[in-house]
């Protein structure tokens, strides 16, 4: 799938200026610290534990990590927006702050609607059986009971793991890494979403699985308001978004259609 | 670099909206801060649909903890058995702590299992945060669902020590009786209090990591100042009023006390039940429970940060 990912759904993007849109997610000045514990002295005993508590100390093992630095953008109702950078640039951070799972340091993000990352995966047990992680990674989600029974099969079908025989009534801790990640993946994407977050989700599993994994993002896209997508696979940005963002040290360096991004990305040409 | 104000930035306003700043366009648009703290009623009602993951997710946790272990649910019931023996042999038979209680056995056995059940509801309680940051930093869901899920798992595995209880029970001649439909409102009442601490210690856990290494210490001296397997009442006859009195509503006493007396109304040979015991129980669970839902609630936008 290398070369043939050149048009797709770029041509979609409108071009009408005049247009107002809706706006779906607002990042205004968004600032990300993380306060990392324990990064020195360990656990420790009780009683160290104890004075520590009296003496009221931030513990001097406190660092803090600031991972986004002042962010702004808008994204807008149908909009599929890759986010592109270097590892530990801040992609994930930006993504579970729009989820609502981080809170920011300073600035504010505004969302219609909860957005969902596509991150069922902490859900998941590894000591579990495929069949109870289904319904768990379900209800996970905020499911009802009656549509984790409605989409169960559908779940089973398309992560394929009952292919070569009963494996979904194993222990996940069983599979092989690919086996889990479809598993995974098919679990996270059963679900519609009005702004959907997805983190690196499509680097899993075989050749097949990535196609149809693709296919299966390109039609929750439909379904969902706006789609989210992070991803090292730059064609796989390119086939799903006509609008990137290229972060790097947690600072906005570019925003803009995914060609001219991608490629100023690929040759590393800061503007 | 592309700016909001840029006319042909993806990210600017068009059309009518064009120049609108950020925050004209959250107004018009009706949106909302991502992840903020619903208000209580809503809490409330959002915890309530997810009553089927919480039941999920704590079945999930008891399975997957004891099917890697081989002895599996074994291990649930020997661990206060063998704590059992072992305060047997030195309150009972050393320090002859059994003399005036007259049916020691079950008396301390109840004692064990009842404390060690709001012991593991504290103690989980306390890391449902932290063991959970995962499952906080991946979805959405009222974050009460931990504690509270936690504490269920501790339920269900009170319920299977019941068994061996009664059992014991059974085993030193007490007959049962109409009163052992007792022990149900009493562990109700129970599990309501041990939610309440368990949300309460949640919070405070979240933000105090050093406080999981000082609940050991804290809830044996908890265990020692209730009277799990002495009659501490019997102790401090001659001290002063208002330390009997807090000995008194101590609310661990108290559950212990529902559960040994509901069991065996004449299991102390020297007193019965006082009607005021209920009555405080009541208070506790609903004090507990009420005060630590609304103390948790207050930060649940600030779990699983950092
Ligand atoms: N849980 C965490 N605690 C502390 N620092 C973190 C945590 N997660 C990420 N970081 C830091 O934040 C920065 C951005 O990380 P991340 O958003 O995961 O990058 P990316 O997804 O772009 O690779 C990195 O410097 C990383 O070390
Ligand atoms: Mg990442």
């Amino acid at each position: 799938m290398a070369d043939t990912a050149t048009t797709n759904v770029k041509e979609a993007a409108p071009v009408d200026a005049q247009l107002a849109r809706v706006p779906t997610v607002v990042v205004d000045d968004v600032h990300i610290v993380y306060k990392v514990h324990g990064a020195g002295s360990g656990r420790g005993s009780a009683t160290s534990a104890l004075s520590r508590i009296i003496s009221r100390k931030r513990s001097p093992a406190i660092r803090e990590v600031h991972a986004v630095r002042g962010v702004s953008f808008v994204a807008y109702k149908g909009e599929a927006i890759g986010l592109i950078g270097s590892n530990g640039s801040g992609k994930s951070t930006m993504l579970a702050a729009i989820a609502g799972l981080l809170p920011t340091e300073k600035g504010g993000i505004y969302t219609n609607g909860q957005p969902s990352l596509l991150g069922v995966n902490a859900a998941l047990m590894n000591d579990l059986t495929g069949d109870r992680n289904v319904v768990l990674g379900c209800l996970a989600m905020g499911m009802s009971p009656a549509e984790v029974r409605s989409r169960y099969q559908d779940i089973v079908d398309f992560s394929g793991i009952n292919e070569k025989g009963d494996f979904i009534t194993l222990p996940m801790r069983t599979y092989s890494s690919g086996m889990a990640a479809r598993l995974r993946f098919s679990i996270a994407a059963a679900k519609t979403h009005d702004v959907l977050l997805i983190d690196e989700a499509l680097a899993t599993g075989d050749q097949k699985f990535q196609k149809r994994s693709e296919a299966r993002i390109r039609e929750l896209r439909k379904e969902a308001g706006t789609v989210f997508l992070v991803s090292h696979n730059n064609n796989a940005i390119r086939d799903t978004c006509e609008r990137t963002i290229w972060i790097e040290k947690g600072e906005l360096v570019m925003d803009g259609p995914t060609d001219v991004v991608v490629k100023a990305y690929e040759r590393g040409e800061r503007p | 670099m592309s700016t909001l104000s840029d006319p042909l930035s993806l990210s600017a306003p068009r059309g009518a909206d064009a120049g609108l700043t950020p925050q004209q366009l959250v107004a018009k648009y009706g949106l909302t801060v991502s992840g903020a703290r619903p208000p209580l009623p809503k809490y409330v009602q959002q915890l309530w649909s997810r009553r089927h993951f919480i039941m999920s997710f704590a079945t999930a946790r008891l399975v997957a903890q004891y099917s890697t272990a081989k002895l599996g649910q074994v291990w649930q019931v020997v661990t206060p058995l063998l704590n059992c023996v072992v305060y047997f042999l030195v309150f009972g038979l050393i320090l002859s702590g059994s003399k005036s209680i007259g049916n020691y056995v079950p008396w301390l056995c109840i004692g064990v299992f009842i404390f060690q059940f709001i012991q593991t509801a504290v103690q989980s309680g306390t890391r449902s945060i932290s063991d959970s940051l995962g499952l906080i930093r991946a979805l959405h869901f009222p974050r009460a669902c931990l504690p509270i899920a936690f504490t269920i798992i501790q339920l269900q595995q009170l319920l299977i020590s019941m068994v061996v209880l009664v059992g014991i029970v059974l085993a030193s001649g007490i007959t049962p009786g109409l009163s052992w439909l007792l022990v149900v409102p009493a562990i109700a009442l129970l599990c309501l209090f041990n939610t309440g601490i368990a949300l309460a210690m949640a919070r405070v856990g979240a933000k105090t990591t050093d406080m999981a290494q000082l609940m050991p210490f804290i809830l044996r001296t908890w265990m020692y100042l209730s009277g799990v397997f002495y009659s501490i009442e019997r102790n401090i006859e001659s001290w002063p009023k208002w330390i009997q009195l807090a000995a008194d509503v101590n609310p661990a006493a108290v559950y212990m006390d529902l559960v040994r007396f509901a069991f065996d109304p004449s299991i102390d040979n020297r007193h019965s039940l006082p009607p005021h015991v209920w009555a405080v129980a009541v208070a506790w669970a609903l004090v507990a429970f009420v005060l630590g839902f609304v103390f948790f609630w207050k930060a649940e936008e600030e779990y699983g940060r950092g």
